[in-house]
């Protein structure tokens, strides 16, 4: 699937939630349930320090296709992350180097990619799209 | 709110009508009428400021010290008007002790850069505490690197009140300086100023107190606590941002360098040899903040017209019915358990982060702070990586707290 085939996926999904306590139950569920990473990548190489949650993100490419896995110690942080890695892992670099990530806009939860908020996934879709780039230029 | 005569205790009518008079607390957020429990941040401004500042533009403003027309004298005359009550806000011995800064932050900067050029040598020590918000660290930490001078920090012990025998221990002939805060903002505690004056004091040790959490909840007199310095933010106590106090004693601002240069600080310029203003203008280098002195001026006169002692009492008041009230969540632990607090609460509930807690009360219109409240050192004394903190002003109410714990057990039961 294609990074926008995903995303209009997930903005399907979304609506049928009628209000943000939905939303919120959804993302703490995915925050909850998914194993992100491997352990051994949650350390000080693989971190994004947020002021208000911890990020750790880790890309390997195989075969031309990047594979992201990642996680936070905040629960919707995680949940919000484990959406932005359905997106962008298992895609090319260019692909990932220039999405447009409406997807998080449109869903209603834009204030927790807004840089005051600084919890890291700012900083982590920064860095997937500079992995993006950098293996595009290989 | 117009009153002839102090409060002696502010009742929940006298509450109802302080809110009316901050248009913004009757806003919503996400849809929810607001709860703003964020005022350790930043506090919420009265219409007698916003006025005040308002007025100022229209009717009034010149710059200062300047124009020999009228207009400029009413405005210099207004500006002064607020330095004196600034002066009398803190019982400060004379006015041109007071010096208008941006904020705590700019005020600390300025005793750090000026005193630390002045008197900090190489091997010179400057104690602070364990419990400082980056603002009363950062500065010191900047001097010291430059001097080879080096910081050291008072410990403080798991309630988060500073451990007085640990601090004294620390003090010998080589510290130059100590800088503690009045009250923690992350922990809410309130630090024994007058103790730790006295100890650096019978050492010959000069004290600058980071005033800024102390400022809008209790009464601060510089004399009578024998402070050298204090350093105060206008927007924490319900005035304008951009504007602060920097106090310092005579002997020590006259022995200190200024900070900037350029218009105002000076007496005479050559380009062999400047020479400085009189205090306080040797520190107010360029255009003041007018705007800003007469909007914290007329915040001055609001907290004065409820009365100083009323304030501290309500809000001890509020403090502990949220305290009791929020152990209601189960597996609460609070951060911060001193004997003498002031206005804030700050707890992490087991199995919940922070930032998820603040995202979920944000949707149900209350606004807390989450995170390291610019106390990393502090955090990592306790080792969590940051609290949710509800910190209290005079226009909160029981209503409020209700909605907190509701909102927080909310939370919980989502997150679990």
């Amino acid at each position: 699937m294609s990074i926008n085939d995903i995303q209009d996926e997930i903005i399907e999904e979304f609506s049928l939630f009628d209000d943000w306590m939905g939303k919120y139950e959804y993302l703490i569920d995915l925050g909850k349930n998914l194993p992100l990473i491997d352990e051994r990548y949650k350390d000080e190489e693989h971190l994004i320090k947020g002021c208000q949650s911890l990020v750790w993100l880790h890309a390997e490419v195989k075969d031309g296709i990047v594979a992201f896995t990642a996680d936070s110690d905040a629960i919707i942080t995680k949940g919000i992350i484990a959406l932005l890695i359905r997106v962008l892992s298992h895609q090319s670099p260019e692909a990932i180097a220039n999405t447009d990530l409406y997807f998080i806009g449109r869903i209603g939860l834009k204030e927790h990619l807004s840089p005051t908020r600084s919890n890291g996934l700012l900083s982590m879709v920064k860095q997937m799209k500079l992995y993006g780039l950098a293996l595009q230029a290989k | 709110m117009e009153v002839s005569t102090k409060i002696e205790r502010i009742s929940a009518a006298d509450v109802a009508r302080i809110r009316q008079d901050f248009p913004l607390l009757a806003q919503k957020m996400n849809g929810k009428p607001i709860v703003f429990l964020d005022s350790a941040a930043s506090s919420q401004k009265p219409n007698k400021v916003i006025d005040a500042v308002s007025d100022y533009y229209r009717k009034l403003h010149a710059n200062v010290h300047r124009g020999v027309y009228q207009l400029s004298q009413d405005a210099t005359a207004a500006f002064e008007v607020g330095r004196e009550k600034a002066r009398a806000f803190i019982n400060a011995a004379s006015s041109s002790e007071v010096i208008f800064v941006r904020g705590a932050t700019e005020g600390i900067n300025l005793v750090a850069s000026s005193f630390g050029r002045k008197f900090l040598r190489q091997g010179d020590e400057v104690v602070v505490t364990a419990m400082e918000h980056h603002s009363n660290i950062v500065p010191w930490q900047l001097i010291c690197e430059e001097k080879g001078a080096f910081l050291r920090v008072a410990p403080i012990n798991d309630a988060g009140e500073l451990i007085m025998s640990e601090f004294e221990k620390l003090l010998n002939d080589k510290t130059r300086i100590v800088a503690a805060t009045y009250v923690s903002n992350a922990l809410g505690t309130v630090n024994p100023v007058a103790e730790i004056v006295a100890l650096a004091h019978a050492r010959g040790i000069p004290v600058l107190v980071d005033g800024a959490q102390a400022a809008p909840h209790m009464k601060m007199d510089v004399q009578q606590l024998d402070i050298d310095f204090l350093a105060f933010s206008g927007h924490k106590m319900f005035g304008p941002t951009g504007i602060g106090v920097l106090y310092g004693k005579e002997k020590w601002l006259n022995a200190m360098p200024p900070y900037h240069g350029g218009g105002e600080m000076i007496k005479s310029v050559t380009f062999e040899k400047t020479t400085y203003a009189e205090l306080p203008h040797k520190f107010e280098a360029g255009t003041p903040d007018i705007s800003g002195v007469i909007g914290l001026a007329a915040a001055i006169d609001y907290i004065q017209e409820i009365g100083q002692d009323a304030i501290a009492q309500y809000e001890n008041e509020l403090l502990a019915y949220a305290t009791s009230r929020l152990k209601e969540v189960e597996g609460i632990r609070f951060i911060g358990t001193a004997r003498y607090k002031a206005s804030v609460v700050s707890f992490i509930v087991e199995g919940t982060h922070p930032y998820d807690v603040g995202a979920i009360l944000d949707k149900l219109g209350i606004a807390v702070r989450t995170g390291h409240h610019c106390t990393q050192p502090l955090m990592d004394r306790f080792g969590i990586p940051g609290t949710v903190r509800a910190s209290l002003a005079f226009y909160n109410t029981h209503d409020d707290i209700d909605r907190l714990v509701e909102g927080v057990k909310k939370a919980v039961s989502m997150l679990r």
